[in-house]
């Protein structure tokens, strides 16, 4: 039993890491049908840029406040970067779909090589404080407290999102935006500005990603961003891409499925992920949630 | 009069080239064939005379990614099918050629050809689930078919991958003439046979009818489903071709370096193959080889420049970046995205302008 517990609460928390990778992926991709590779990027941003904090800002630390101030720095940084990829390189392609997909490749491979660089290739230690090293006791099971604190954020950022979405006018019109963009620019409401919010709100997200995925593995290397990136895509597709919700639904059954299977069979978790998202393609080729996918190239 | 004799001369001319342009392939390729017999010595591209086993062996490399590049241009540029799991195919023939020359004692060409079917028939069964999906959805189920391969590689199930630290080639139950720094020229003549078969194969693919339904496909798939024809089936096509053409060049490569390692399996690569061909000009003829050639060249002269001394002397800001040649090849890709949207190959239709702004100029300086 209280293995039990261990996995699906393990489980939920690395669904809340997926859940935070894919969110950002997903409201691009539902809005701007934009394939964002440089996402892995503006996680590691968001890593490297805490990790810097933490070390050099006067203020900022590993412990209480000091780390909070950190993780600031690091969201921040993470959406800065993001408006300014969508500023600079997305904006001038506008509508060309595969160009924006090349140009977010192109700097992913750049930005990585950069960050490697600057920082060096290899793994550092992140600073985090001492609380997320240690374990809760839940139902006999001792579950460790970065899992908890991933599932956390990732409910609290989803609420947040949701709400968002729902009550602010900017939410209702990029609601409007998924469904039927043209509708919405026609009826003279600038998508744009709204297309350089969701990417900041998504470089936020994924920063925050980036800083909770260092907690979590204890440390912080420049392709950490890509590999986590990969199962982002898997939970957008799985969860239909431009849908919240379905995303959230995708990074539960992405997560707790990895963790089960992983225990019983070290190494199989990932490949039965992707077993799942080849049985939903087959099924469901639209997704969970079935906003795009399969029915619109 | 004068004038007159000018333009037909002029046309004349332009025929005999078009009626000689289907050979220039075939000059290059006995360029290339004999280069080896040279000892030209190019200072800052080559280290050594080209006919030195670093330089062959550096051209060798180049040419291996041309023809990957070529390969995989049958699926991006002429179906318009957006891959990001194309090392899979390239691994997968790499791996199980060292395999199967290290456990069995299968002639070589019974070898290859079994790596290279096998990569179809894996083409095959991928291909057939991930083209239920389209565009932006297919290029995610790809990688995520290409990130198992991966993970499978890297776990060293069964013992069989080497795990992180890939295989060697046991060349001692290889054939003499291809072992050893002596042989390398072998090495490159089989190279170079590859990209000859690669590009007679996609050449072929790409002009026969079945080609330009797969254009067809590329440009408005609704409408070749109108006409009767299946767009699922012709991509399918496309998809395994493409695969056994990767598995033939993962085979050649092993061949070349003498073993694989994981990078080979890595998302990174399939990226890289798709910026070759982008920077090259997809959906062209010669413009895939180029790029991926050029692409080759550039990450293996591009870690020489980056510890070099000259790079070393400059400021840490400057310095650091520049010694890493993904950095400098990222950059490039991201402004050819803006700025040659036609790569290398469209290059030539771009500066035309120029040209013809230039050549009355030299005709005058002739009378």
């Amino acid at each position: 039993m209280s293995t039990l517990i261990l996995l699906l609460l393990t489980g939920l928390g690395l669904a809340g890491l997926y859940f935070l990778v894919s969110s950002g992926l997903s409201l691009v991709f539902g809005l701007a049908d934009v394939l964002n590779f440089a996402h892995g990027l503006f996680l590691s941003v968001g890593a490297y840029a805490t990790w810097w904090a933490a070390t050099h800002l006067p203020g900022a630390g590993s412990e209480g406040p000091g780390f909070l101030l950190a993780v600031v720095v690091g969201v921040v940084a993470g959406a800065a970067v993001a408006s300014i990829v969508e500023l600079v390189l997305i904006r001038p392609l506008y509508r060309r779909t595969i160009q924006q997909v090349l140009v977010t490749v192109g700097l992913s491979l750049a930005g990585v090589a950069l960050l490697q660089a600057v920082w060096g290739a290899d793994a550092r230690p992140f600073p985090r404080p001492a609380w997320t090293s240690r374990v809760t006791t839940i139902g006999g099971a001792a579950v460790p407290n970065s899992s908890l604190l991933l599932a956390a954020v990732a409910v609290v950022v989803l609420a947040a999102l949701l709400a968002f979405l729902r009550f602010t006018r900017v939410g209702l019109v990029i609601r409007a935006g998924v469904e039927d963009r043209a509708m919405v620019a026609a009826l003279g409401i600038d998508v744009r500005k709204a297309f350089t919010l969701v990417f900041a709100v998504g470089g936020a997200a994924a920063a925050l990603a980036g800083i909770l995925a260092g907690v979590h593995f204890t440390t912080v290397s420049p392709g950490q961003g890509t590999s986590l990136l990969i199962f982002g895509f898997i939970v957008v597709v799985i969860g239909g891409m431009g849908s919240i919700t379905g995303t959230a639904w995708a990074a539960v059954a992405v997560g707790v499925l990895q963790q089960f299977v992983n225990y019983y069979s070290a190494g199989l978790g990932d490949i039965c992920v992707v077993a799942l998202l080849a049985l939903v393609l087959l099924v469901r080729p639209q997704g969970l949630a079935g906003v795009v996918g399969g029915a619109r190239a | 009069m004068s004038h007159d004799r000018g333009i037909s001369s002029r046309t004349s001319g332009r025929l005999t080239r078009a009626r000689l342009r289907p050979f220039v392939p075939l000059v290059v390729l006995a360029v290339f064939a004999a280069l080896p017999y040279s000892s030209l010595s190019i200072p800052v591209l080559f280290d050594g005379p080209l006919n030195s086993p670093g330089s062959l062996q550096v051209l060798a490399i180049c040419l291996v990614f041309g023809a990957l590049a070529l390969g995989y241009d049958l699926l991006f540029g002429r179906t318009g099918l957006l891959s990001f799991g194309h090392a899979l195919y390239f691994a997968a023939g790499g791996y199980g050629m060292v395999i199967l020359v290290n456990r069995t004692d299968w002639p070589l060409w019974m070898v290859t050809l079994l790596a290279v079917t096998g990569t179809a028939a894996l083409a095959a069964l991928l291909g057939a689930v991930a083209l239920r999906t389209k565009g932006i959805a297919f290029a995610m189920v790809t990688l995520a078919f290409a990130q198992i391969g991966a993970i499978t590689v890297g776990r060293n199930v069964g013992r069989a991958t080497g795990g992180e630290e890939g295989l060697t080639l046991d060349w001692r139950r290889l054939p003499e003439p291809l072992v050893g720094v002596v042989n390398t020229v072998n090495r490159y003549w089989i190279a170079l046979a590859l990209v000859a078969i690669v590009a007679f194969v996609a050449h072929r693919v790409a002009d026969s009818p079945a080609g330009r339904v797969l254009a067809a496909v590329r440009d408005d798939d609704r409408r070749v489903d109108v006409l009767g024809l299946s767009p699922y089936r012709y991509r399918l096509f496309a998809f395994v071709i493409a695969g056994a053409l990767a598995g033939l060049t993962g085979v050649v490569y092993a061949l070349l370096v003498g073993g694989v390692s994981p990078h080979i399996t890595d998302s990174s690569l399939t990226l890289s193959v798709l910026v070759m061909v982008v920077l090259g000009g997809p959906g062209t003829r010669w413009g895939p080889l180029l790029g991926g050639a050029a692409y080759a060249f550039l990450d293996n002269r591009l870690g020489a420049v980056g510890t070099s001394e000259t790079v070393k002397h400059l400021p840490s800001v400057l310095a650091g970046p520049l010694s890493q040649p993904l950095f400098i090849l990222g950059a490039i890709f991201v402004l050819a995205v803006y700025f040659f949207p036609g790569g290398l190959a469209g290059l030539a239709r771009r500066l035309s302008p120029l040209q013809r702004v230039l050549a009355p100029r030299s005709v005058k300086a002739q009378t």
